[in-house]
């Protein structure tokens, strides 16, 4: 699977390079600034592209804004944006399109090697991988006014905070230490409650929580 | 309808009048009593402070004085709208007698406050008296051809009404002519008169460059209150990452330092260790994240002040709705205190205001960024010792905005703050 790799402290660059390396993912390039992550992006045909949010020249959101640009060119490309601090406002930018195979992760969950790199593989795969933190803003502010919200049982909102991180109904088992079968009769519950209708693709199903929950009220 | 206006008018300007001269009376009556009585004691106070008493005393003698001008200056603008500036030195409130003489010595404002007393009580007595015998002197030679001359005039003498020698009833009636020419005379000037002391006053005790200095005294004050704000903010953020951040550290090292030790003897206790070290770099991370956040949000410096509003109010417990219309960006130090300052109103308001709605507005125009922050809440929020709205004015204060609040009970509160600005 070739990677783009943009970051500008060689540090984390380095250290990513090789942590992706280890887990059997090809570099096609690592780079340092928003422009040349543009012509990477353009020219490398990478499946996944990890991408921090702040770029030189303008150190701003330099990184966000070249891959939001790629996906509008290439749309569905599956970029991973990992940042110092997680903001809604961007999740909501990377989600706008509908189309998945969108990631926004801290930079601290590059700690958990393996959790890492099976976001990675989430998103080339089309999948998403949102922040915990992005996850539990968005459901604060849900619950103070959101009555189907409230309905949910502890476990459900459990199942649903791991659901809109991305996570498939497996891995959300292995987490909670119970079986498919139980995680999947619980997401029947939590679409039934918040009136969503069911969908087998996963994905899909992500997507449409993540969008229940940035609602406005 | 006409006539009546006119009626109201006419008793509109008699009430002017007699209040005009009333005051004048009031004024000249009060004059003489404390102008003399502030001039002696000042004098006395300043002879005695070779001997030490005066440094005692003269404070509160020129803290009186002080008093007295400043009631001048109030009643100035009262009565006759003639504003009259002010500019004294601050002094520091722990002062010693010494300096505290001295302090006051020292500012030219309260040599200009002794040196209009005894102005005030020689022309400043006969402008107030003025206005007042401007008013009764017609009164009396309106009263003279009603018999009042006889009691002037007791056997052929002759009693002068101004120019007018009254000696019998028909020269009384010639000097209540005159007196109703004054009086008319009276009626159309008397509240100017009064404002001739009030402009007396104001010639001695008015501050040159009085503008500018009100200006020098705010931006002294603003300086101080910026500085010491930065200073109380680098302290927290010494402690927090003294406390925090670097704590955490150094506890991972050592945790790092023993995992080395044991890598060999105990593979077990190390590999518990290893973990319990990312734990703390996690949460070091977590800790000096959120102390950026409190130095300068990273959204602010990613996006701008729009685009960290917007995040802002995501992040609010409650409805918001955020309306930007900002052709450009301020300069870094302006949009910081604007981002702070809408933070500190919308967090006032989720925990004071009962709201479930804000509405936040940014716009620029005239050279002016202005905020809005509207909520539907109850209402009664006041810029007050201790409220975070109080911290909010200065804040503002050093980039010469200013922060209005109307919060009537019931609410709603909206809350306005400008700052003049240009984008780029």
């Amino acid at each position: 699977m070739r990677v783009v790799l943009a970051e500008d402290l060689f540090l984390l660059r380095d250290g990513l390079v090789r942590l992706l390396e280890a887990y059997g993912f090809e570099i096609a390039a690592a780079v340092e600034s928003g422009p040349e992550l543009d012509r990477a992006l353009a020219e490398a045909e990478p499946d996944v592209a990890v991408v921090d949010v702040r770029l030189p020249p303008t150190h701003t959101d330099e990184g966000l804004q070249c891959a939001l640009r790629a996906r509008r060119e290439r749309p569905g490309l599956p970029v991973l944006v990992l940042s110092q601090h997680v903001e809604q406002l961007y999740a909501r930018e990377l989600l706008a399109d509908g189309n998945g195979g969108v990631g926004y992760l801290l930079k601290d969950r590059v700690f958990d090697a393996d959790q890492f790199v099976d976001a990675v593989r989430r998103v080339a795969a089309g999948g998403t991988a949102m922040d915990p933190q992005v996850i539990q803003q968005l459901l604060a502010r849900r619950a103070a006014a959101d009555r189907p919200l409230a309905r949910l049982t502890p476990r459900e909102r459990e199942v649903l905070e791991l659901m809109a991180q991305g996570r498939s109904n497996a891995a959300i088992a292995a987490q909670l230490v119970v079986t498919e079968r139980a995680i999947t009769k619980h997401t029947s519950n939590i679409f039934t409650k918040l009136g969503l209708e069911v969908s087998d693709d996963d994905n899909r199903r992500v997507l449409a929580v993540l969008a229940y929950l940035d609602r406005d009220r | 309808m006409n006539t009546d206006f006119r009626h109201g008018g006419v008793r509109e300007h008699a009430r002017e009048v007699v209040l005009a001269g009333v005051r004048g009376l009031v004024l000249s009556v009060a004059v003489l009593p404390f102008g003399v009585a502030f001039l002696v004691l000042t004098l006395l106070s300043l002879a005695f402070v070779p001997l030490g008493i005066g440094l005692v005393t003269t404070p509160w003698v020129l803290t009186g004085v002080r008093a007295l001008a400043d009631t001048r200056r109030r009643l100035a603008d009262e009565w006759c709208g003639i504003r009259i500036r002010t500019a004294y030195r601050p002094l520091p409130a722990d002062a010693n007698p010494w300096s505290r003489t001295f302090g006051m010595l020292r500012d030219r404002q309260t040599w200009r406050d002794v040196g209009w007393l005894p102005v005030d009580i020689t022309a400043g007595f006969l402008t107030a008296l003025l206005p007042a015998v401007a008013l009764l002197y017609p009164v009396e030679g309106l009263l003279l051809p009603a018999g009042l001359w006889r009691s002037y005039v007791p056997d052929g003498g002759t009693y002068w009404y101004a120019f007018v020698p009254v000696t019998g009833q028909a020269t009384a009636f010639g000097a209540a002519a005159l007196g109703a020419v004054l009086l008319a005379v009276a009626w159309r000037y008397t509240p100017r008169l009064l404002g001739a002391h009030f402009r007396l006053a104001r010639a001695v005790l008015d501050t040159p460059h009085g503008e500018l200095t009100e200006r020098v005294r705010v931006l002294t004050e603003t300086r101080r209150d910026a500085v010491d704000t930065s200073a109380a903010e680098l302290r927290r953020i010494e402690r927090d990452l003294h406390d925090g951040a670097q704590a955490r550290l150094v506890a991972m090292g050592m945790d790092l330092g023993t995992v080395e030790m044991l890598l060999d003897k105990d593979p077990q206790q190390a590999r518990k260790l290893l973990a319990q070290a990312r734990r703390s770099s996690t949460e070091a991370l977590e800790e000096l994240r959120d102390l950026v956040r409190g130095i300068h949000p990273p959204v602010l410096a990613e996006r701008g002040l729009g685009d960290a509003v917007r995040a802002l109010a995501l992040r609010l417990p409650l409805a918001a709705e955020v309306s930007v219309e900002l052709p450009g960006r301020p300069d870094a130090p302006v949009e910081s205190a604007a981002y702070f300052a809408v933070s500190e109103v919308l967090t006032n308001a989720v925990k004071h205001s009962g709201a479930d709605r804000v509405w936040v507005d940014l716009h620029h125009t005239d050279g002016m960024l202005r905020v809005t922050v509207t909520d539907n809440g109850r209402g009664g929020a006041a810029i007050g010792a201790g409220s975070g709205l109080a911290g909010v004015e200065r804040r503002l204060g050093t980039f010469d905005g200013v922060l209005a609040v109307s919060s009537p009970a019931g609410g709603p509160t909206l809350v306005t703050m400008e700052i003049p600005c240009a984008l780029s």
